[in-house]
């Protein structure tokens, strides 16, 4: 059997997905693929029942963070597995600050639930459809999502870790 | 009981069922986490999970650390196999960085990952043991587990929370006394890991309690993204070492085992299985262990010996760098899977050039796996649901994170 690469699936991904894959790159050997958030799920049903790809695995889901980035500050990252072919990929959602909804894939794996509850958890992105979308590592009655960038660990006002002296800067969240 | 007291109990509650608490601070629940059970008489019908209990916001934690303070973060994920944590966190790093690792350094980190998950697996399998009710074979296992801790303090200096090695190698190379102490564990595990095993394998009494207890099929042990020696349980032969070789394991001559049904029973016969591979593997690592250094050649990730911070510019400048994480980093996503003790523990790092992560998240197999466990617990006696618990090896600090 030939083992499809990088290029074969995303070659694929755009002939089904056509203007709503919206960016792709490989990096560090591993296919991302940005998609339209609202045809997420559709992807990622199609690449687990597509006979050739066959991706029957999902590694993990991911939020991110980008307060910098308008109109799409939340990325919701899935990293899917392909077993038939060895290969990883990203398939990456971006979302906009005031409507953070996209859709459960738990009806395709039984193991999205808790990493959408943890998703859900941290950064406060709404998985339609999920069966049971509450708060799973942190308390019930937390009122903030605090791997949101503007929740800052430690003394703002120590100069020693200031990021400012880095590279970054953090004043305007 | 009177039996005019349970009727009056009856009479309260028309549907027999009881509500009662698995956890939090249940002695088999091996950890902190609750699970509210609707029992029928000694049937489970239903169970709710808490967890969360020693949540310590990890991956927030290591957004504020420069990349070598997060190893010992990575020490407490899963605690009794901290040196594959460390080292999968460290490979991680090096993949970002794009160094090459001399081949002595990938053979040394092999050895101590194979005997972290030796470690594991006999705490896992000997708790398995305890839950069935045979508490010798607890204790057994433990002065071989005491070997591997004074093999981790040889070339870590801890027992526990490892922190060992460093990006790039290791912070020292195997000492006289690991190799003296790395071969006389090899001559002798095999033999007490056998009398270990000649205890429960073929027990009669334990084969009858944990055949049949918390079985889940390979379907939807996929469907629930299981790995590790869970899946391999189901039937399923996914092993990280093998689907994406890191380290050099593809040098290595070992056998994936796999079960069939899926329970206790085969969890147990499967982890069994790879203490045996693991040991062959550390054999051949240590029989073909090549010459070279201890560590890469990375000046701006590996601390100088301090004798040199004390008495040469250039190094007491990269000791500065290194501490002060002042260290130019490439901008991009990595990432690296290693098959830790519980399966594929992965390390997704978003770095956006600064001195620390600018996400990094933690695929934690337990946390992954854990949500199965009602599933695998429904229409079983109390009593299974404690052996299904600890054979599915749930650690709280990886749970957590």
């Amino acid at each position: 059997m030939e083992k499809l690469n990088n290029q074969d699936f995303l070659s694929a991904v755009q002939a089904a997905f056509g203007a709503d894959v919206l960016a792709h790159e490989e990096a560090f050997g591993m296919l991302n693929i940005e998609l339209s958030p609202t045809r997420i799920h559709e992807a990622i049903q199609w690449l687990q029942q597509h006979q050739d790809l066959s991706v029957n695995y999902l590694t993990n889901i991911a939020g991110v963070h980008y307060p910098e980035a308008v109109g799409r500050e939340f990325a919701v990252v899935y990293q899917l597995h392909s077993w038939k072919h060895n290969l990883r990929l990203r398939i990456k959602g971006h979302l906009p600050k005031d409507k953070l909804h996209i859709a459960t894939i738990t009806d395709l794996f039984a193991g999205a639930n808790w990493m959408e509850r943890e998703t859900y958890d941290f950064f406060g992105i709404i998985f339609d459809g999920h069966p049971d979308l509450r708060r799973i590592l942190n308390m019930d009655d937390m009122d903030y999502f605090p791997m949101r960038k503007e929740y800052v660990l430690e003394d703002a006002t120590r100069e020693d870790k200031d990021d400012r002296f880095f590279g970054r800067n953090n004043n305007e969240l | 009981m009177s039996q005019e007291i349970k009727e009056i109990l009856q009479a309260a509650d028309p549907a027999n069922v009881a509500t009662i608490n698995f956890g939090p601070t249940h002695p088999s629940t091996h950890g902190i986490f609750q699970n509210i059970l609707k029992v029928d008489g000694e049937k489970i019908i239903s169970s709710e999970q808490t967890v969360g209990y020693i949540h310590r916001a990890f991956e927030k934690l290591a957004e504020r650390r420069p990349y070598n303070q997060i190893t010992p973060i990575t020490d407490r994920l899963n605690y009794c196999s901290s040196p594959i944590n460390n080292i999968g966190w460290e490979m991680t790093v090096e993949k970002l960085i794009g160094v090459e690792i001399p081949k002595r350094v990938q053979y040394m980190r092999v050895i101590m990952m194979e005997l972290a998950r030796i470690a594991d697996h006999l705490i896992c399998n000997s708790v398995i043991g305890v839950d069935a009710g045979a508490l010798t074979s607890f204790f057994y296992p433990f002065s071989e587990r005491e070997k591997i801790y004074e093999l981790y303090e040889e070339i870590s200096g801890a027992r526990l929370t490892t922190n060992m090695g460093r990006i790039g190698g290791f912070e020292r190379d195997f000492t006289p006394v690991f190799h003296q102490k790395l071969q006389s564990f090899l001559k002798t595990f095999p033999k007490a890991f056998e009398e270990f095993d000649s205890m429960l394998a073929r027990n009669r009494i334990f084969m009858d309690r944990t055949k049949g207890a918390g079985p889940i099929s390979a379907e939807r042990a996929l469907s629930y993204s299981f790995s590790g020696p869970n899946l391999r349980a189901a039937g399923v032969d996914y092993d990280v070492r093998v689907m994406s070789p890191y380290s050099s394991y593809e040098d290595f001559d070992f056998t994936i085992p796999v079960g069939v049904n899926g329970d206790t029973y085969d969890r147990f016969m499967v982890r069994q299985e790879e203490i045996r591979q693991s040991i062959r593997i550390i054999e051949q690592a240590y029989k073909n262990l090549p010459e070279g250094d201890y560590k890469a050649d990375l000046p701006d990730f590996y601390l100088p010996p301090k004798e040199d911070v004390y008495n040469n510019m250039e190094a007491l400048i990269y000791h500065f760098k290194i501490v002060m994480g002042e260290t130019e980093l490439p901008v991009g996503e990595v990432y690296h899977a290693v098959e830790g003790g519980n399966g594929e523990l992965g390390f997704y790092l978003i770095s956006d050039g600064g001195r620390t992560p600018y996400r990094l998240q933690f695929r934690r197999p337990c946390f992954i796996y854990y949500q199965a466990y009602p599933e695998m617990i429904k229409g079983l006696p109390i009593s299974d649901a404690v052996l299904t618990l600890s054979s599915i090896n749930v650690i709280a600090g990886e749970l957590d994170a």
